[in-house]
């Protein structure tokens, strides 16, 4: 009985923090919703009233959409694929005893604190650009003359490249914890099971792993799917562009607000799709 | 096939000299029972002849082989841990298996051997389960499972009974002592119930900061501790001592009495003294007394019902033919019987 009064009071308490978060989630989404509905172009502010399901209409039929469609599924999976290995390899490294480890692992970290404009910047003018950059000029010094143009020739492999730095030590940090609470006795048993170090790995570490390197996959996938930054800083957007992007340029280049928020919705309709699919795919990991 | 053989074996962790030097012999089919105070190094003594830790001086041997450089996987040893380490991501039959798909045994061989050992360990109803849905007692077995699957020279325990209720542990004990009947096999077994060393061992080794004291049969241990230390550790309730005046009188530095060889009386006696706590068990009865004019305090051991209560005056006896005489240094005294 107590215990119901409490659940009661519980639900009161709640309350209000409920209602700012639904609010702060809904309405946002009601007017995308609101908006994709309309006949909405700044450039064209006296053609008003309810547009039907065209905005989705023409958002499907944009040249653009089945390949920036493509692209966005090529940039989740590609990162999420870089990280979770080069997480692995990186997270299995820093967990080994070596001198100035605690410096290492903060260094590791800080991309993750950088923002994603900023990194953007970075590695567009400092690191890959075609004259300036670190690459162009370790290309030369080794003869070549002419250095390879990353942006021009691989846009969507550039930008994976940036958003990929900025996860890798997300996918690293979390496998590390996990690799740390992996009992001692277990690598003792393993030893005296016969088990060499890659198949301590195959089978203890790496299975102790699928836990985690779910929940990286989840989380990235959510975040990746939005990918903005990168790809408007590095202005690729005409060939590596991603749905996020598409709906950006519905609004920005072709001032269509309606349009817009159609593709918004569509974006978060898929984007519900894909988590919901990897979740039945990978979520039984988290069970138990 | 299974005889073990430390060699002056020490152990140095940065500095810190945790087994100095030892020497001792297991010989093959033998139970061999590692006892000491907590910290001793019964533990680091058992995963040096593992070879999960590497000595920092001296040789170990297997059946006569030097195999000091080898590997753990080399020794053909297998282990079983305080904490079992069970993989818990494996099913109880892969876990059992796994040291045989290790050794790249092929399937049908691995499953008759998983099924050969599951039936000796009662297991068979559990081989589908992960280790969490088993309780304490299954999952030792499964650990000892894993370690008999591939027919080991010997077999190392490290306090493999500690993390089970009082009843479980007894029945476990029988369980590990009818195992060692029916394959005879080596096993050496840390622990620090004296009651497991005292039951199971063919041969007790005592341990005190990383030294062997001494290395005999628990009923040898027993009647003739070579120290002090030995005397004090084996033997449940801890043995008496007593120096000074009385030790005199026997010609020693201080003397060893056990609780079960001092007869209490009502009327007279050796020494008079005051009962502290009696604790009845039923079988016996354990009294704390504090002798007069502070010559120390005793603990008796006597059997049926006595009935006495705290405060109560007694008469104590000591069985001269079992007093235990120490040197100085603890070291036994050729004994008085
Ligand atoms: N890896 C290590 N590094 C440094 N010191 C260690 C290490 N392993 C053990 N020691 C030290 O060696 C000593 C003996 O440890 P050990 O684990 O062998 O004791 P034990 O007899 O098994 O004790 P217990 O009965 O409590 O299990 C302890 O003082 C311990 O602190
Ligand atoms: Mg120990």
């Amino acid at each position: 009985m107590a215990t119901g009064q409490a659940q009661k009071l519980a639900k009161w308490a709640l309350m209000p923090s409920v209602a700012a978060l639904s609010a702060w989630a809904f309405i946002p989404l009601a007017l995308t919703f609101y908006f994709a509905f309309l006949r909405y172009n700044l450039q064209d502010p006296d053609n008003t009233g309810w547009a039907g399901f065209s905005n989705f209409y023409y958002f499907f039929k944009d040249p653009f959409f089945i390949k920036d469609l493509i692209n966005t599924v090529l940039l989740v999976a590609g990162v999420i694929m870089a990280t979770v290995v080069g997480g692995v390899l990186l997270a299995l490294l820093l967990d080994q005893r070596f001198w100035g480890r605690g410096i290492v692992r903060l260094l590791v970290i800080s991309p993750f604190f950088i923002m994603p404009t900023v990194s953007s910047l970075v590695w567009k003018n400092l690191i890959l650009h075609p004259v300036f950059g670190l690459t162009a000029e370790i290309q030369r010094w080794f003869g070549f003359a002419q250095p390879f143009d990353w942006f021009g020739k691989l846009p969507l492999f550039s930008v994976g490249l940036i958003v990929a730095w900025q996860w890798l030590p997300y996918a690293a940090l979390i496998l590390l914890t996990a690799l740390q609470s992996l009992d001692e006795e277990q690598k003792d048993a393993a030893a005296m099971d016969g088990a060499n170090r890659f198949n301590y790995f195959r089978y203890i570490v790496l299975p102790h792993l699928s836990r985690p390197i779910t929940v990286v996959i989840l989380i990235e996938t959510i975040f990746i799917l939005n990918t903005f930054a990168e790809i408007k800083v590095t202005s690729v957007g005409g060939f590596a562009g991603n749905l996020t992007y598409l709906v950006f340029s519905q609004l920005n280049d072709a001032n269509d607000v309606g349009m817009a928020a159609a593709g918004g919705l569509i974006a978060v309709v898929l984007a519900n799709m894909v988590s919901a699919l990897l979740v039945r795919l990978v979520g039984k990991n988290l069970e138990t | 096939m299974g005889s073990i053989t430390l060699d002056h074996v020490s152990k140095t962790f940065g500095g810190h000299t945790v087994v100095p030097d030892a020497s001792l012999t297991i010989n093959d089919g033998e139970f061999v029972v590692f006892v000491g105070p907590s910290g001793c190094g019964k533990s680091t003594l058992l995963r040096l002849i593992a070879g999960l830790e590497d000595v920092s001086g001296g040789r170990i041997l297997l059946d006569g082989r030097d195999a000091t450089t080898e590997g753990p996987a080399q020794r053909g040893l297998a282990m079983v841990f305080q904490s079992y380490a069970l993989y818990p991501h494996m099913t109880v039959r892969q876990n059992i298996g796994f040291p045989l798909l290790m050794a790249k045994l092929d399937k049908a061989e691995i499953e008759r051997k998983v099924q050969d050992a599951a039936r000796i360990l009662n297991l068979g109803d559990y081989l589908d389960r992960k280790p969490g849905q088993l309780s304490g007692g299954q999952r030792q077995r499964v650990a000892i499972g894993r370690a008999i699957v591939r027919a080991p020279k010997a077999f190392l325990f490290d306090e493999p009974l500690s993390n089970l209720d009082a009843a479980l542990r007894i029945n476990m004990r029988l369980e590990i002592t009818e195992l060692h009947q029916q394959l005879k096999t080596t096993m050496v077994y840390v622990t620090h119930d004296q009651v497991e060393a005292m039951t199971m061992a063919d041969k007790i080794v005592v341990l005190n900061a990383g030294r062997v004291e001494q290395v005999g049969s628990p009923l040898d241990l027993y009647r003739k501790p070579a120290n002090r230390f030995v005397a004090g550790f084996i033997g449940s309730p801890k043995m008496n001592f007593l120096d000074g005046a009385e030790a005199e009188r026997y010609r020693a530095h201080s003397i060893g009495i056990r609780p079960e060889h001092i007869t209490p009386t009502r009327d007279k006696g050796r020494w008079h003294g005051r009962i502290g706590v009696a604790e009845h068990l039923g079988s016996d009865v354990f009294l704390h007394v504090a002798l007069d004019g502070g010559l120390g305090h005793l603990t008796v051991r006597t059997p049926g019902d006595m009935a006495v209560s705290h405060g109560d005056e007694i008469w104590l006896t000591p069985d001269d033919s079992r007093i235990y005489r120490f040197d100085k240094a603890g070291l036994a005294l050729d004994h008085t019987s």
